[in-house]
């Protein structure tokens, strides 16, 4: 299974663990405000740490719920433009296992300063700093990925190295933020605002705009602009540094968070350069933009045909792009990691497999009924309509209610589409 | 760069890992649903973690031993767990497709399920009416919320079941019918782990 896969199911196995705490929290904050009760309140016996205890229950694993699949679009993008598979698969797999189990016990590092005392400051502290242990793993493997390799400088592994660089750093004061002692003198400051953009830029959105540069072809058949794709990296890096690393500063400085104006005419000067910062990033989000507006412009003459622009490893690029609804026309057999790449390399013979029909979910419009409905139930609780409130509510009760008659959510793809569609993108011609 | 272009098409049908296929529909349907079970135990474990925080915060109002009648909590509990028993008897006589032991079977669920909630319902008035709501104290508002939270869940329930009870009165076992029965079964049964834990923990702890 690609190492994608992996982080992608180990962070809904996350989702899945961590956001029910969430939606209990949120039901008990709810019946605080509506309906008077005392679960975090400051009178009759409601207690205001448990709110921070439980947010951060689901709030820290959220954290690794954004970063894991991104730690999965960089291994994919370090093996395929390195031309060699991922360094240590096995390592990779178990340290994204061990961040899932790890990423729920240290939630407490949010407010050490909340008083909870040195014993279970220690343990959380130790936790913290072990979390680490597993992301290390990680990075060493992708640098041994890329260590040799003969890489092809595209703009998903332009933020791959960004990416390696930066976010080593942001784990490095994350790690200076895990002991307790240091973070008394730095919560709530502008340095902790460092710390966690440092991760989740460096991280998450890099992750992100590396997945979009590098799937964008697979998804819709046709690939970005290389040009402002390379311009809007070296944009979103740039103003990253310019707008973060002044943050450490200030806020060892003593500037905290969330000010609304400037206490100390000292900070101003590094304020200014962050806020360059801030408009250097701003033009590498205008680059975005550009590189997909050209990019669909020219969408002819960059159309992907092989399904496999960049010589890719893994099996999504064994399917013409964008891939049919039913994904492969007959299951692939794997036999090692890298199953595409093997099949390239020993050149399977092209012979017509016998194709059978297959079984899809057909498409339904649930989801975004009740999305809609759900809008206005949320609308109307927070400005307490409670009229719209209860009509949202049968109404997505009377929409599930359809939907739990229906039949026939099935359908089958006939064997002889599928020959026709597969034939087609092979170029073989019409079948007999 | 190098583009490769690769005339690929699998010649074999699947045998290494992930071999045989996807799962058939029952099977995956069954598994979605035990996600969903998961998650919502989790949900509860945050109620009960609240719970657990919030018992002995009463600010001078009742305590669990004042207001909790064990009589009366274990005939409600019999009455979930026998719910359950024939819910299961319901299920096994779907699979036999006897459509006759369906039905008594779910008189029984359904009886049984809503002589469960009447007693809560009834306790939880009874303490409403003594000024003992849930915004007495923060041990209450724990209290109401867990074991409200388990009622609400057991409404949601009944409804569902009454509306599967009409699929197959309407449609037969046919095998999406089936399917859904199979998910309302694991529900059921999912309340009552439930509520063994709020039985011990809110009742039997609180009620000493």
């Amino acid at each position: 299974m690609p190492v994608f896969c992996w982080t992608a199911l180990a962070a809904n196995m996350l989702i899945v663990a961590a956001f029910p705490v969430l939606t209990a929290t949120f039901a008990m904050l709810l019946l605080d405000r509506y309906l008077g009760m005392h679960f975090f309140t400051n009178e009759a016996g409601g207690n205001q740490m448990m709110y921070a205890n439980l947010f951060w229950a689901w709030g820290h694993p959220e954290v690794y719920i954004l970063v894991l699949p991104a730690f999965g679009v960089f291994s994919e993008v370090a093996a395929t433009f390195s031309g060699k598979g991922l360094f240590s698969y096995r390592s990779m797999v178990w340290a994204t296992l061990g961040i899932c189990i790890l990423s729920f016990m240290v939630w407490l590092h949010h407010f050490f300063t909340m008083g909870a005392g040195a014993d279970v400051n220690s343990v959380f502290g130790i936790m913290s700093s072990i979390i680490a242990v597993p992301t290390g793993a990680k990075v060493f493997n992708w640098l041994f990925t890329v260590f040799r390799g003969r890489i092809v400088f595209t703009t998903p592994i332009l933020f791959l190295i960004g990416f390696m660089i930066t976010f080593v750093l942001g784990g490095l004061t994350g790690v200076l933020l895990a002991v307790p002692p240091v973070d008394f003198v730095l919560h709530n400051s502008a340095f902790l605002v460092a710390h966690f953009h440092h991760v989740i830029i460096g991280g998450v959105v890099f992750g992100a705009l590396a997945g979009i540069n590098y799937w964008f072809p697979k998804a819709f058949g046709f690939t970005l602009d290389e040009g402002w794709g390379k311009a809007s990296f070296w944009c979103w890096l740039i103003g990253f540094y310019l707008a973060f690393m002044p943050l450490y500063v200030l806020g060892l400085m003593g500037m905290t968070r969330r000010l609304q104006h400037i206490s100390d005419p000292s900070w101003q000067p590094l304020l200014l350069v962050a806020e360059a910062g801030a408009i250097v990033i701003f033009l590498g989000i205008l680059c975005q933009i550009v590189q997909l507006y050209v990019s669909i412009r020219t969408r002819e003459s960059r159309r992907d045909l092989t399904g496999d622009p960049w010589n890719a490893r893994t099996l999504e690029w064994a399917t013409s792009s964008p891939p049919p609804a039913y994904n492969f026309a007959v299951l692939p057999s794997v036999e090692t990691i890298d199953a595409f790449w093997e099949m390239k390399r020993k050149g399977l013979a092209a012979a017509e497999p016998a194709y059978q029909a297959i079984e899809m979910p057909r498409n339904s419009p649930i989801g975004i009924v009740i999305a809609f409905f759900a809008f206005f139930v949320g609308f109307s609780l927070i400005w307490q309509i409670w009229w719209i409130a209860i009509l949202g509510l049968l109404a997505i009760a009377i929409t599930i209610l359809v939907f739990g008659w229906s039949e026939d959510r099935e359908r089958e793809i006939p064997a002889s589409q599928i020959a026709r569609m597969e034939r087609a993108r092979l170029g073989l011609g019409r079948p007999a | 760069m190098t583009i490769a272009t690769v005339d690929f098409v699998p010649t074999e049908l699947a045998r290494g890992r992930g071999g045989g296929g996807p799962a058939p529909t029952r099977t995956v349907v069954a598994y979605g649903f035990w996600i969903f079970l998961l998650s919502d135990f989790v949900l509860f474990s945050g109620l009960f973690a609240a719970y657990a925080v919030l018992s002995d915060n009463t600010a001078g109002g009742p305590t669990g031993a004042e207001l909790f009648n064990l009589r009366s909590v274990f005939i409600e509990t019999m009455c979930l767990l026998f719910s359950s028993y024939a819910c299961g008897l319901g299920a096994l006589s779907a699979e036999r497709r006897r459509l006759g032991h369906f039905y008594i079977s779910a008189v029984f669920t359904f009886g049984l399920g809503a002589a469960f909630l009447c007693i809560e319902i009834s306790e939880f008035a009874g303490m409403v009416s003594k000024g003992d709501g849930p915004s007495r104290s923060a041990f209450l508002s724990a209290f109401f919320t867990l074991v409200g939270t388990h009622g609400a869940h057991v409404t949601a329930g009944l409804i569902w079941f009454i509306y599967m009870v009409a699929q197959v009165a309407a449609k037969g076992f046919r095998p999406h019918v089936l399917r859904r029965h199979l998910c309302f079964s694991l529900f059921w049964h999912a309340l009552d782990i439930v509520w063994v834990g709020v039985f011990t923990l809110v009742y039997l702890m609180g009620a000493r």
